[in-house]
């Protein structure tokens, strides 16, 4: 292994310039995919984290309205994988303002335990968060629309024509128009006690970022410990359209990952098979001196190895300069990057990986090749 | 005592037979010469006893072994330990130098170089006059130093035969009576056999031995 070893180096070294070159070639295959890794994780992350980043990813109601028992449910809830659990009181209401009138709904939950999935906190944009009985936050675009200003009293009715008012402690942005319009958000105890003593009307949950497309099993899970009396709902059922693009996108990345490696491969192995027949007179004369075909072959393989790891770590190095370059100069007018890259370091060590093994794998068919060379057709050729 | 023995060798390349039913024996410490034209099968005899070609008819033994029920990597293993080889056209590793080419067939075989091996390396260059340029790559050696360090690696691993084809062929008429006269030293000093092809009636005649090959058959065999 050692006089292998040794072989490759040195026959790597005696031409710097081809085995600069060789590198070069892997190591851009492999930035490549890092950074379309990298861009296509962005964009995915940047969609989901839109879409369903400040939603509930699996929700649990009651096919009758509301439900009390939601403690003992959130306490059966064991699955490692959901990261938030809110107990939530929705309810559909009408607001009237100088005889105008809007659906308003009004949602309340713990919103210290809420800020995980909604994210509160920071989409204020005026006021503060709900935090004593009948406090209630409102949308920006409804507060447009109707000149709402802080510490006014709102009226709204339920469907039992219970009239209920509520004074607007803050403004939020939530960036998305219809919630902006349609929601307010008070605390838990406030809609428990205004609308229904102890009860809820869901359970909303977050999964970790890891587990965001296996909310469908998840919630399988979970609705094996339930009655049929609740319904468990995912983000995935709702939203096939979305998980089809993402599948799509993911199917695409990886599409062009797999031929950027393939060309990646196919390129050392043809530079290698050269190499074995520029060497071959060493060869001979090495096999003559008693090396064993083995170790021959094995010369090879490690050429296909150093070829490997050097190119990989110049691909990983110029792919995440390619990354950082992408997400310093390709900008929105307002600064913000075009794509927020997703450095993902698992990944990169997974290029890494396939990189130096499909380097290897490549070397395979050349060093087979070195194997196979005959002493005496070398001495006679030369 | 006899090194190596051929009995009724025969060898084809297709259809063409090259060889006809060749018995040899050489002794140990003998120093021999295979003169013939080219084409008439001297390289072909040497390749067979280097364990480099496969004959097509008859059996060959080396220090008893008979080679032709060793598989490939018994006979690399013989070829490593008791064959040294020295080309006409040196074939060193141009990629190391002239101490690393000398260590290689010892690092072929015992993997990591004890201070013993590059000792006896060292001595080896010495023996062939070239202490001075040890370290120098291979490319930047003269054809006659080359020649020399082919032939300190031969002995590296100090093997009981040394087979040259036209070790001189490539070099003028001073190099290669300082190279027949290294070769005869080392064959006083180790006892070592040594079959030599050549096409120098100087150096064939200097031989103890002489074998004319002539269209694959042994036309003479002379002892001195």
């Amino acid at each position: 292994m050692k006089v292998a070893f040794s072989l490759a180096s040195r026959f790597l070294n005696s031409n710097k310039t081809q085995t600069i070159f060789i590198m070069l070639g892997i190591g851009v295959g492999v930035s490549v995919q890092i950074f379309i890794g990298s861009l296509i994780g962005g964009l995915q992350n940047g969609l989901i984290e839109k879409t369903i980043g400040n939603t509930s990813q699996i929700t649990i109601k009651s096919k009758e309205t509301t439900f009390t028992n939601y403690e003992e449910i959130i306490k059966n809830i064991k699955n490692k994988e959901i990261a938030d659990i809110l107990p939530v009181y929705e309810n559909s209401t009408l607001l009237t303002i100088d005889n105008n009138s809007t659906s308003l709904i009004v949602k309340g939950f713990d919103i210290g335990l809420g800020d995980h999935i909604y994210n509160i906190t920071n989409s204020m944009v005026e006021g503060k968060v709900p935090f004593k009985d009948n406090e209630i936050i409102i949308g920006t675009d409804l507060k447009k629309e109707y000149n709402l200003i802080l510490n006014q009293e709102i009226t709204v009715v339920d469907k039992n024509r219970n009239s209920i008012t509520f004074k607007i402690v803050g403004f939020y942005d939530l960036g998305v128009s219809s919630v902006n319009k349609m929601f307010g958000f008070t605390t838990l105890l406030t809609s428990q006690n205004l609308f229904g003593t102890g009860q809820v009307s869901s359970i909303e949950m977050q999964v970790n970022n890891s587990s965001i497309f296996k909310t469908d099993v998840i919630s399988e899970e979970i609705k094996k410990n339930l009655t049929d009396n609740y319904v468990v709902s995912n983000w995935k059922d709702a939203n096939a359209s979305l998980l089809s693009g993402l599948q799509g996108q993911s199917i695409s990345s990886l599409m062009i990952q797999i031929f950027v490696m393939i060309s990646v491969v196919l390129g050392i192995s043809s530079v290698l098979a050269i190499t074995v027949m520029q060497k071959s007179k060493q060869i001979g004369i090495l096999k003559a001196m008693g090396l064993k075909n083995s170790t021959s072959l094995v010369v090879f393989i490690f050429e296909g190895l150093i070829l490997g790891i050097g190119g990989a770590l110049i691909g990983v190095m110029l792919g995440y300069l390619l990354s950082l370059s992408f997400t310093t100069f390709a900008l929105n007018p307002d600064g913000t990057p075009v794509i927020d890259l997703y450095i993902n370091y698992s990944f990169i060590i997974l290029s890494f990986i396939i990189a130096v093994i499909s380097c290897v794998v490549a070397s395979i068919i050349p060093a087979k090749q070195s194997a196979k060379l005959n002493v005496v057709d070398i001495i006679r050729n030369n | 005592m006899e090194v190596i023995s051929l009995k009724n060798i025969n060898k084809f390349y297709g259809e063409t037979q090259i060889l006809f039913d060749i018995n040899l024996t050489f002794n140990k410490g003998s120093f021999n010469s295979i003169i013939g034209q080219s084409g008439s099968g001297k390289s072909t005899l040497l390749n067979l006893i280097g364990t480099l070609d496969k004959q097509s008819g008859g059996e060959i033994l080396i220090n008893n072994k008979n080679i032709s029920k060793m598989n490939k990597n018994s006979l690399s293993k013989l070829r490593n330990e008791e064959i040294g080889f020295i080309f006409q056209f040196h074939y060193l590793l141009p990629e190391f130098t002239a101490l690393e080419n000398v260590l290689m067939p010892y690092k072929i075989k015992n993997k990591k170089v004890s201070k013993e091996a590059l000792m006896r390396a060292n001595e080896l260059l010495e023996l062939v006059g070239l202490e001075k340029v040890k370290n120098n790559l291979a490319t930047k050696l003269s054809g006659g130093q080359m020649q020399r360090v082919a032939i300190a690696r031969s002995l590296m691993n100090n093997p009981s035969i040394i087979l040259a084809d036209e070790p001189t062929g490539n070099l003028d008429s001073d190099s290669t009576e300082k190279i027949y006269e290294l070769l005869r030293e080392i064959n006083y000093k180790f006892n070592t056999t040594f079959i030599i092809i050549t096409h120098d009636k100087k150096v064939a005649e200097k031989a103890d031995r002489i074998i004319e090959i002539l269209d694959g058959k042994i036309n003479l065999d002379i002892t001195k």
